[in-house]
């Protein structure tokens, strides 16, 4: 019975082939959101998961003017760090590893090749506390950081640029008037946690950026790993007495300087995402509703225009429950095929929007069974007023209509 | 021989529309037993209940008043789906505007009721060919209503009543829709099926003419029998009419 009426629902869709499809497009819609929301949101979370990881674990960067992230306020003049401010920072007990950063942003050549990088001026400690790994050739030594060598390690994405496959380890890099060589390859990270490249980089001995290249002797931040055991905290409040100190910073008055646990930054990204995507979601089940509705609308339809059809079943012996259970199976179908259509678009645009934002396409099974069960769900809600009014059809009233 | 056993008893059945002062007693205590085997034809004015009394007879409703007894069992009583039951199991239907499902082919319209009762596909073929031969459509099954006459529709609409193995046939104005040389040969065609196969069969019409096929004539004038008797001059008996 359920196998005849799940036949004679497909003719019956199949008969009113534009119909049947404006029909679906609300749940496709809907579903094809929800797929496209939540792949996407789970992908860059996933990502930015991986980014924590790249990170390094327990690292706090310090850095001058209030708060991490935006432009310094007007008025309040930023006082740099200087090398001194990171010698200290290394005689606490809390930090196990401290990088001094000076950023330049700079062009590099090698014969014929040329390349805009970011240089990351620092010390010999920057590989361990940025959890990178020196993958040809070997990391500065702290003489070279002491006297600002000219020698550096190149990123994957610069070195591919400058020498292809080829080993660039001995061979010289210009940039500007200083003839650098190059002594080592870091392995690649791939993506950031904003779509950034982060293999796009050069390091130098931090004197060398600061002498040669910026010509000052600014630090623009400080990077920490924390010792074994020490929490986050409690390495923030070191770090802050210790910065409070130095820079004399009285009682009541604010911080010039900001301590930010990067895992923090990575959870708070994490949780603005999902409720985003969440957010996003519920918008796209709004659309499922609404496509819940024009099922019922057009299975309303198309009750009256097959009363007569509904009258000669009756007559011929059909109970209300077989009237039903048909009309009940076409809205199902009808929907389910509103679902799959969906899915796969959905997909689509996940795939497509994670090829642009350069974010992991990570299709999620139990996502896709949902999408699909709910699209039935959506056919029975909404199949089933109209397949009642079927159902409760008096026989000889259908028998009569034209 | 014995007297056969009843097969339609109404018992001063009435059937009333609405209430009050809108009170329309389509059925005013009528009396009438149906033997199986029989050919009954019922006529009267528009209005004067005939076409509630098929109803009733067909199980498509109930009367108001007094008992309707289906092959000795109380139909008024029952329930909607007991009732549908009964039509799937008894009961053949043929109307006067044939009322087969367009755009689904001859066949699937006669294997309809089959698939009601759950026969599987392969035997429900077999017995929906089985009753297209039987009203001369054999090689039919394929065509769609829209490409077969008016005659032909009306087999084909015989042939779906008959694919249940009905024990009547109930037939509303089976001819209204057809010149009178396609009315004929559905009638006999209702006539053989009498004759050969035992079916009892109901007919209602308005036409003396088409009425005088039958054997019993049963005339209702504002809700009650007011003539019930055999036809004399039976037109063609379907014992000798070769189909």
């Amino acid at each position: 019975m359920i196998f005849q009426a799940i036949r004679l629902a497909l003719r019956s869709i199949l008969r009113n082939k534009l119909r049947s499809f404006l029909t679906i497009l609300g749940v496709v819609i809907g579903v094809a959101a929800v797929i496209a929301m939540v792949t996407v949101g789970q992908g860059s979370s996933a990502q930015v998961s991986a980014s924590v990881e790249s990170l390094g674990s327990n690292m706090l960067v310090i850095r001058p003017g209030q708060r991490g992230f935006g432009p310094p306020s007007a008025g309040v003049p930023i006082r740099r760090f200087s090398l001194r401010d990171a010698d200290a920072v290394a005689t606490l007990p809390v930090a196990a590893a401290v990088a001094p950063i000076a950023n330049a942003t700079a062009t590099l050549v090698a014969g014929n090749a040329n390349v805009s990088t970011s240089i990351t001026g620092t010390n010999e400690q920057y590989p361990t506390v940025a959890n990178w790994t020196v993958a040809l050739g070997r990391n500065l030594t702290p003489a070279e950081v002491r006297a600002g060598a000219p020698v550096c390690i190149l990123g994957q994405t610069v070195r591919q640029k400058l020498f292809g496959a080829a080993d660039p380890v001995g061979q010289a890099v210009r940039v500007k008037t200083i003839s650098c060589q190059v002594v080592g390859v870091l392995a690649p990270k791939g993506a950031g946690s904003f779509g950034q490249d982060q293999d796009d980089l050069v390091l130098m001995p931090i004197r060398l950026v600061q002498r040669r290249l910026n010509g000052d002797d600014d630090v623009n931040g400080i990077q920490v790993t924390l010792s074994p055991g020490v929490g986050s905290q409690e390495g923030i409040r070191a770090i802050q007495a210790l910065m409070r100190e130095r820079r004399h910073i009285g009682l009541g008055e604010d911080d010039d300087f900001s301590v930010t646990d990067m895992k923090e930054v990575a959870s708070m990204l994490n949780s603005v995402n999902s409720v985003l995507s969440g957010l996003l979601s519920s918008v796209a089940a709004v659309s499922l509703l609404v496509g819940g509705i024009g099922i019922m609308n057009i299975m309303l339809v198309s009750v009256t225009e097959r009363t007569r059809e509904i009258g000669i079943r009756l007559a011929i012996g059909a109970s209300s429950r077989q009237v039903l259970t048909q009309f009940l199976v076409e809205a199902v179908v009808l929907s389910l095929f509103g679902g799959v259509i969906g899915i796969f678009v959905g997909l689509a645009l996940a795939w497509g929007a994670g090829v642009f934002m350069s974010i992991p396409f990570t299709p999620d099974p139990l996502v896709i069974l949902l999408a699909f069960v709910f699209s039935a769900v959506v056919g029975v809600i909404f199949g089933f007023f109209p397949a009642r009014r079927a159902a409760r059809m008096d026989p000889i009233e259908a028998l009569r209509h034209q | 021989m014995t007297a056969p056993a009843p097969l339609i008893e109404f018992r001063n059945v009435s059937r009333v529309y609405g209430r009050g002062e809108a009170e329309v007693r389509a059925l005013d205590g009528v009396d009438l037993t149906i033997a199986e085997g029989e050919f009954v034809a019922i006529m009267g004015p528009s209005g004067s209940g005939k076409s509630t009394a098929m109803n009733i007879i067909g199980c498509l409703d109930r009367p108001t008043g007094g008992e309707y007894l289906f092959k000795n069992t109380p139909v008024q009583s029952l329930s909607n789906d007991a009732l549908a039951l009964l039509r799937r199991h008894y009961l053949g239907f043929v109307f006067q505007g044939f009322n087969l499902l367009p755009r689904t082919s001859a066949l699937e319209n006669v294997e309809l009721p089959l698939i009601y009762k759950g026969v599987p596909a392969a035997e429900r073929a077999a017995r929906a060919q089985e009753a297209l031969a039987k009203v001369g459509l054999s090689g039919r099954g394929a065509h769609h209503p829209s490409e077969l006459s008016g005659g032909q529709q009306q087999r084909v609409a015989i042939a779906r009543a008959l694919a249940g193995n009905p024990a009547v046939i109930l037939a509303d104005e089976p001819t209204g829709n057809l010149d009178s040389h396609r009315s004929e040969e559905i009638l006999i065609l209702l006539q053989d099926l009498n004759a050969r196969e035992g079916i009892t069969i109901v007919m209602v019409t308005h036409e003396p003419d088409i009425a005088a096929y039958a054997r019993r004539l049963v005339i209702f004038t504002d809700g009650r029998i007011t003539r019930d008797e055999p036809v004399a001059w039976n037109q063609a008996a379907a014992a000798e009419a070769p189909i």
